[in-house]
């Protein structure tokens, strides 16, 4: 059985994903995306690299009880997504439709890599995932979105900073290290999986045109057509 | 440093230093019912007579996940893929936070289940066998794996005669006497729950079986009476001391 992450997938859907650090504007990008879409009268489903209520409260209750290692918060996070995979990210795809999900595995691959865990390990680990038809990496400064951030909101919360990685006691600080790490993180996932790079410090109608382009590319050859029968050892558990 | 094998079984953890592990991991694996946990009870009772500081580990329920899995047994639809790394998540809580300190700690750790489980449960859904090793590649290699085998024939009459069987019916309310989860019923391989139970160990047990050459197990007849059975897992355990204290021996000369 061959890996679903190693090949195109076999649904009728099209699959866009957008990466990058917090503050590089890809969610804005996303929005302007589907919004030209929609009103070209594409079917889209969005979706959100978010944690269900079961992972919240485990790694809620972890932090509570300082029980979280990189590998478990790693395998809760990996649980999470392939629930998430089988009821939220490939209905929409057999029925034919175009998702859209801000983040997907390779925030996985960056992040987790960064609290420890071996690169080769968290890659596998994902194996299930479906591998995405446009991926877009929002390469930009770690100067440039520190600024987006800390200007949109002063609190920073724990693990978004990476506080638990005990890089800096101050969050500002941790945040700013933290994030240089899954930067280059990206960097090298961006190589290592052909990502499609947009310069995010390009004006957001520059960038915004640049997806278009892409995606029309992508539309030509897509036919709504969804599956309406059982087809075998298409999803592989 | 005590231990001959590697340390991992794959890529390991990269944060954690385990070159300080001297007790032992004795893993007893086997399918549902064949009496792994009334060996193992009586098995820690004698090392500890021996003086032997024991620590036992199970399958399921760590602080961290316990809640989460029973949360998630009991919820909607999981697919098994997402229950395969609830499991995971679950192991390596235990594997981190009780195995390795104990084993640290210089303790025999007496593992009820291990890894081999969940690759038997996996790859009985047809889930891919390299992707679920690779998924536990960060577990600690067992210094040695006793496998209590038996045939179908001979677990279906200990597993409906077991006392269990009723008190499951009575007071988990689950209307069934032989358990959902055991008995493969997510992936119907039979009419009602008997026949599915009887499909579904089929083919873990076939996946044990191919399994032990794989990893090494040591097969110890399961069919037998319990005493027997047990004198033959002791006779294995204390050559795995032995060959400890002579070398213990040996490095001292």
């Amino acid at each position: 059985m061959a890996r679903l992450f190693d090949q195109p997938h076999p649904y009728p859907g099209i699959l866009i994903i957008v990466e990058g650090i917090d503050g590089s504007g890809k969610s804005t990008q996303l929005e302007l995306l589907q919004k030209w879409l929609l009103n070209s009268k594409y079917r889209v489903f969005f979706t959100e690299w978010n944690s269900s209520a079961l992972v919240n409260e485990t790694i809620k209750r972890g932090k509570k009880k300082n029980l979280l290692t990189p590998t478990t918060f790693s395998l809760l996070h990996a649980t999470d997504f392939s629930d998430r995979l089988a009821h939220l990210i490939i209905p929409p795809l057999k029925a034919g439709m175009i998702v859209c999900a801000d983040r997907y595995v390779y925030t996985a691959f960056a992040r987790d890599v960064v609290r420890g865990v071996h690169p080769e390990w968290v890659r596998n680990l994902y194996g299930f995932a479906v591998k995405p038809d446009i991926a877009l990496y929002f390469r930009v400064p770690i100067e440039v979105s520190l600024k987006r951030i800390l200007n949109g909101r002063v609190e920073l919360k724990f693990h978004e900073a990476g506080m638990d990685l005990g890089l800096s006691e101050d969050p500002k600080e941790s945040f700013k290290l933290f994030q240089s790490k899954i930067l280059e993180e990206y960097d090298k996932i961006s190589t290592e999986y052909g990502l499609t790079v947009i310069e995010a410090t390009d004006s957001i109608q520059k960038q915004q045109n640049l997806i278009r382009e892409i995606i029309k590319e992508k539309l030509k050859n897509y036919k709504p057509t969804p599956f309406l029968q059982k087809k075998e050892n298409v999803y592989v558990a | 440093m005590s231990r001959k094998k590697s340390l991992f079984y794959g890529v390991g953890l990269p944060y954690v230093d385990a070159s300080d592990l001297t007790g032992k991991l004795i893993v007893v694996e086997g399918t549902d019912g064949v009496g792994r946990s009334t060996q193992l009870e009586e098995l820690k009772k004698w090392l500890e007579v021996k003086g032997y500081g024991v620590m036992t580990t199970g399958w399921t329920r760590s602080p961290l996940m316990g809640k989460a899995i029973d949360e998630a047994k009991a919820g909607h639809t999981l697919n098994f893929n997402t229950f395969n790394l609830l499991y995971a998540a679950d192991f390596a809580d235990r594997l981190e936070h009780e195995v390795i300190p104990a084993l640290r700690a210089g303790f025999i750790v007496l593992a009820d289940r291990y890894i081999y489980t969940a690759f038997a449960r996996s790859s009985a859904r047809g889930g891919d066998r390299q992707w679920i090793r690779k998924v536990f590649g960060f577990a600690v290699e067992p210094d040695a794996i006793f496998y209590m085998r038996i045939t179908i024939e001979d677990l279906i009459p200990r597993v409906i005669n077991s006392q269990t069987f009723e008190k499951r019916y009575w007071e988990e309310q689950s209307g069934e006497g032989l358990d959902y989860w055991e008995s493969g019923m997510d992936i119907r391989l039979g009419d009602d729950v008997y026949d599915s139970f009887v499909e579904y160990q089929k083919v873990i047990l076939k996946e044990f079986d191919r399994m032990t050459n794989e990893f090494d197990f040591q097969v110890v007849d399961a069919a037998r009476s319990f005493e027997e059975t047990n004198r033959a897992l002791k006779q294995g355990i204390l050559a795995i001391l032995e060959d400890e204290e002579s070398e213990e021996k040996s490095r001292r000369h």
